[in-house]
This record gives C-alpha cells, structure tokens and sequence, in this order.
C-alpha cells in the first residue's frame, strides 16, 4: 500500500474478494504499489476530497484513475461519480466504473454523468484478472491526465 | 459502409499515414472491426450528427482541417444524440492547454500518439482492444 499522495488508483469496492483479485491483477502489472483501497462511498469521498480521514491528503494530488464499483455501503457509486464530475477541482479524475452491473439503465445514468468508461466485472476468474491487468496498463500507463 | 451497419470505430484523422497505420494496426489485432474514416472535423460532424448509428468509440485527433478536434468534441457533448459516445483524443499535441481543455469538455480518454511505428502500432492496438472489448458503451 503506498502513502496517500503517491496513489495512482484508488478502488473503491466493498466485496473483499474482489479487492484482493483487483491487487493481485494489479501485482503482475508492477501497479500495486500505487493503490490504495476504500471500502464505501462515503470513504472514497474523503478520499478524492481530502477531507476527514483523509484531511492531511493534497488534493491536488488527484489518481490516474479512479476504479469504482456501483453497489456500495453509505454512499452507492453513482452518488460518488456525480460529485466527482460536479466539482470544478475533480471533473478532469479518471473515473471508470467497475461492476457487476449489466444494467442498461446504469450504463445510461453514468455516461451521461461524464464517468470515463464503464466495464463488467468478468464473472470467470482468469478472465477478471486479465480485464483488470488491461485496465491497469490503459489507465496507469497509456492515457494521460492533466496533472 | 451503409448507413444502416453497425459501427465500431469512426477515426477522425487528417495524416493519411497515421490513417493507413491504424488500420493495419486494427486488422493485427484481429477485431475484425468495422471501421470508418473521416478527414475533417466538419465531416466528423456531419457523420455523426446524422441519423447513422453510433460508432462504439471515437478517435479523434486533434489538429484537423476545416473545424478542430477540440470544437468537435464540444459539438458531441452539447448534443444530446451524442453526449454519451466514448471520445478518445489520438493526436501528438502533449500541450497542457489541450489536455486540459478536451477533459473540461468531457473527453473519455487522452492518448499520445507514440512517434516511434512500434510503439503507435502497439497503442492503437491496446485502444481498439480496451474499448471495443473491455468497455461497455451506452448505445
């Protein structure tokens, strides 16, 4: 885990079983050390912010991406993706949603609130390792931000 | 390409070159992907403000003739017919000014064309792969 200024992408997942996958998808791409991992809505708020938990954080400082599940305790991701793409500071962070979602509604709604991309959490282990392998080299290593 | 074909990929690019390599680096990766190519903004434009079907990605570069990149992409998110088709800028500007200003107007993704042919070869390969597999589009 690396210190919170240093962090290029912050997963935002609840299920813990998911969060080791992602990191271990992300070990073999020499990205894990860049994570950082919060487990609500609510956090991830904090988080991008720099408030509460995570006052001493420099916002400016902001990850290359954002990796963000949908279903999640406190504040759901849609919430967390409005606010991110609301705020003038925060609008240029990388967000891509990652779930279980198929839902076209869901698809819709983050879209047209300006989320990056949208990917399905591949059900199959191999092939969810392999989608998070690609999304770290997209994010991390191909596109590039404006800070 | 009939107006009524689904479309993967519409690749805006002016540098027949670039044009050409692209598409060899598409057929490498073996998608077997619909591609169109337009050689302007205005004809951008007019593509995709017609009645076509979406594409499931846009590559837009940002130095074209007649209306730019940038004023592209701010026609796209004004409209509501494509506000929510993935823009993906491919162009060689590293400028801070552009970057900037293509996430301020709601830009997907920004990519650097790499200057070396393995390295461009490599990145269009890695795009096609991500948005045409990996990414759900909303369309």
């Amino acid at each position: 885990m690396t210190t919170l200024d240093d962090t290029e992408i912050l997963l935002v997942e609840d299920n813990p079983n998911d969060v080791e996958l992602t990191l271990r998808a992300l070990q073999k791409q020499n990205l894990a050390s860049k994570v950082f991992v919060v487990k609500d809505g609510a956090e991830a708020l904090e988080f991008i912010f720099a408030t509460g938990a995570f006052a001493r954080r420099k916002m400016e400082h902001q990850p290359k991406v954002v990796l963000l599940d949908l279903k999640l305790p406190k504040v759901d991701g849609i919430e967390v993706l409005k606010r991110i793409k609301a705020d003038e500071r925060t609008r240029f962070t990388p967000v891509v949603v990652l779930t279980s979602s198929q839902e076209e509604r869901d698809v819709v709604a983050t879209y047209n609130l300006g989320v990056n991309s949208y990917i399905v959490k591949p059900v199959e282990f191999s092939n969810f390792v392999h989608a998070v392998s690609e999304l770290g080299i997209y994010w991390g290593l191909l596109n590039k931000v404006p800070y | 390409m009939s107006d009524s074909e689904a479309l993967d990929i519409l690749l805006v690019e002016d540098n027949p070159n670039d044009a050409e390599l692209t598409q060899r680096a598409l057929k490498k990766v073996n998608l077997a992907t619909q591609l169109a190519i337009v050689r302007d903004g205005a004809e951008a434009l007019e593509y995709l403000l017609g009645d076509r079907p979406k594409p499931k990605v846009i590559f837009l570069d940002l130095k074209l003739p007649k209306i730019d990149g940038i004023e592209v992409l701010r026609r796209l998110r004004a409209d509501a017919r494509t506000r929510a088709v993935p823009v993906v800028v491919l162009t060689s500007s590293q400028e801070e000014k552009d970057i900037s200003e293509c996430y301020k107007l709601g830009v997907n993704s920004y990519v650097v064309k790499p200057v070396e042919f393995d390295k461009f070869y490599k990145a269009v390969g890695d795009l096609a792969i991500y948005w045409l597999i990996l990414n759900k589009s909303p369309l």
